[in-house]
């Protein structure tokens, strides 16, 4: 009981008040007052720049990610290890040290002549850094499961590797990369540390929601901050509950 | 299916293409530029006062938080497989998964509207505690991000061995706190370490939570990853936010590296 009660103390202070009060201050203008910030022009702007690049992104992730699976389970060349160590990579460092990295090679002293800072190429990079592990990590574990029987049947059948991509892989793997594409889009838009030095923050371009969050805070309006906070946990709450609600029903049309 | 080997040199060429643009070479860039003008110059970067004294606030903040999440987090996996039903245990549950999905810069206003000047505990800053532009606000906000992981490494490994070993020490005489030492901490040594490890390294990099509350003085209230952004943004010190970028690289890529092992010990122990 005791234990319990402490346990519920410390998830209590450290986030459910926090959130609580997030909450109440969001609408502490009233409601009309939530709505009026969150549909500045500015924070539209954010969004808009915000839900375009988290969907490019989620697309070159499904696409590309999908790929790398099917490279690190199915081919095998010498480094592959190195090339699957790597995948871990934008997990373990911190974004902001993730935003240094791609300016080393992509920013003004770009020794390959490519500048990306203050682009909207840039963010995009910078969201495909930090998403790249979610797509591979859900899908290779499926394709490596898969049985070879019913492929290796229907090429015998006369199958072309289309059909069998179409067929038989892609309706194994399709929970698999559908659920990897939403984490890496849930992830994007709340994205701060790795675009913060790449992207230039600049309003109406590359200045995505969360910069307009910290902004609005830096100019001392922290319920415009809460407003517009409040919406953007509302998206990735509601991506996040669309996948699990997916999962579900994935399981039981098996079962 | 079998490719053909055109289209399977193709299809690998792709994949290892976007590794190296967008891993590999960036990576390797920065430590060129951090190392290429030589390791004295290199550690002379990384200790300057600033520097020093951003490293020791990035250890003050994983010594208050790492042993508070440690310790709750265990009880709270015990409470969790072994507390039985309780009212509110589904809402516990999707309290300790949201910082997995909140974004940190929601993470700093969320502390801002309840500890900041007008929040809800605001009357403690003017009874002269601060928390928000504090250390305090700085280790909450490394806490709310870093509060799943134990309970979350901790909580299966506890629902796999189950409790009959538990019930035969009770059985046996053995006190609550006995058969915690002996039988159950021993059972999630790995889990409970693994947790603590992936702790450490998500503390080590929160950048935007602690962004938010930190006053962001240099020498006084600047973490490694607030020193990185501050060198490269306000100072335009691209050097020296190469060197720290790579120190703060270094300390997670050897986390990254423990986690492997310690996954690879736990399958074959």
């Amino acid at each position: 009981m005791l234990a319990l009660g402490v346990v519920l103390l410390w998830v209590g202070v450290v986030v459910a008040l926090p959130l609580a009060a997030l909450a109440a201050l969001s609408v502490a203008d009233g409601p009309l007052g939530f709505v009026r910030a969150v549909t500045a022009p500015g924070s539209l702007a954010a969004l808009g720049t915000t839900l375009l690049l988290s969907v490019a992104v989620a697309l070159v992730n499904a696409v590309l990610g999908t790929v790398i699976a099917w490279v690190l389970v199915r081919d095998s060349f010498p480094g592959k290890r190195f090339a699957d160590a790597l995948i871990d990579i934008p997990f373990a460092l911190p974004t902001i040290v993730a935003s240094i990295v791609l300016l080393a090679l992509y920013g003004p002293e770009s020794p390959a002549g490519i500048h990306l800072n203050n682009t909207r190429a840039g963010v995009l990079v910078a969201l495909a850094f930090v998403t790249l592990p979610f797509v591979v990590r859900s899908v290779q574990p499926v394709l490596a499961e898969l049985e070879l029987d019913a492929e290796e049947a229907a090429a015998s059948l006369g199958a072309s590797n289309w059909t069998t991509l179409r067929l038989i892989v892609w309706p194994a793997i399709r929970p698999a990369v559908i659920s990897g594409t939403g984490l890496a889009f849930a992830r994007a838009i709340g994205e701060f540390g790795s675009v913060a030095l790449i992207g230039g923050n600049l309003p109406g371009v590359t200045q995505v929601t969360s910069q307009y969050i910290a902004q609005r805070i830096e100019v001392g309006d922290p319920t415009g901050a809460a407003a517009v906070s409040v919406t953007l946990l509302v998206i990735a709450f509601s991506v996040l509950a669309t996948l699990r609600l997916l999962a579900r029903g994935q399981r039981r049309a098996v079962a | 299916m079998r490719l053909s080997l055109p289209a399977r040199l193709g299809v690998r060429t792709v994949a290892l293409a976007y590794l190296a643009v967008l891993v590999a070479l960036p990576v390797g860039m920065v430590l060129q530029r951090a190392l290429a003008p030589g390791l004295a110059t290199f550690w002379a970067s990384v200790t300057t006062p600033a520097a020093i004294a951003a490293f020791n606030l990035t250890l003050t903040l994983l010594a208050i938080v790492v042993p508070l999440n440690v310790i709750l987090g265990t009880v709270t996996a015990l409470v969790l497989v072994r507390g039985g039903s309780f009212r509110g245990k589904a809402l516990l549950q999707a309290f300790l998964d949201l910082p997995f999905a909140v974004s940190p810069v929601v993470i700093g206003v969320a502390l801002i509207a309840l500890w900041g000047a007008g929040g809800w505990f605001g009357g403690l800053a003017d009874a002269g505690v601060r928390v928000i532009f504090a250390t305090p606000g700085m280790a909450l906000a490394t806490a709310f991000v870093t509060l799943p992981f134990v309970v979350r490494e901790v909580e299966p490994v506890l629902r796999e061995v189950g409790d009959e070993q538990e019930q035969a020490a009770a059985t046996l005489g053995a006190t609550g706190w006995q058969t915690f030492w002996r039988i159950t901490l021993p059972s999630i040594r790995w889990g409970l370490t693994y947790g603590t490890l992936l702790t450490v390294a998500r503390g080590l990099g929160e950048y935007g939570a602690v962004l938010l509350v930190s006053s962001n003085l240099p020498g006084v209230s600047q973490t490694l990853t607030l020193l990185v952004h501050a060198r490269y943004h306000d100072v335009a010190n691209t050097y020296g936010a190469y060197t720290a970028a790579t120190v703060l690289m270094g300390l997670s890529l050897a986390t990254l590296v423990a986690t492997a092992l310690l996954n690879r010990t736990r399958r074959h122990p």
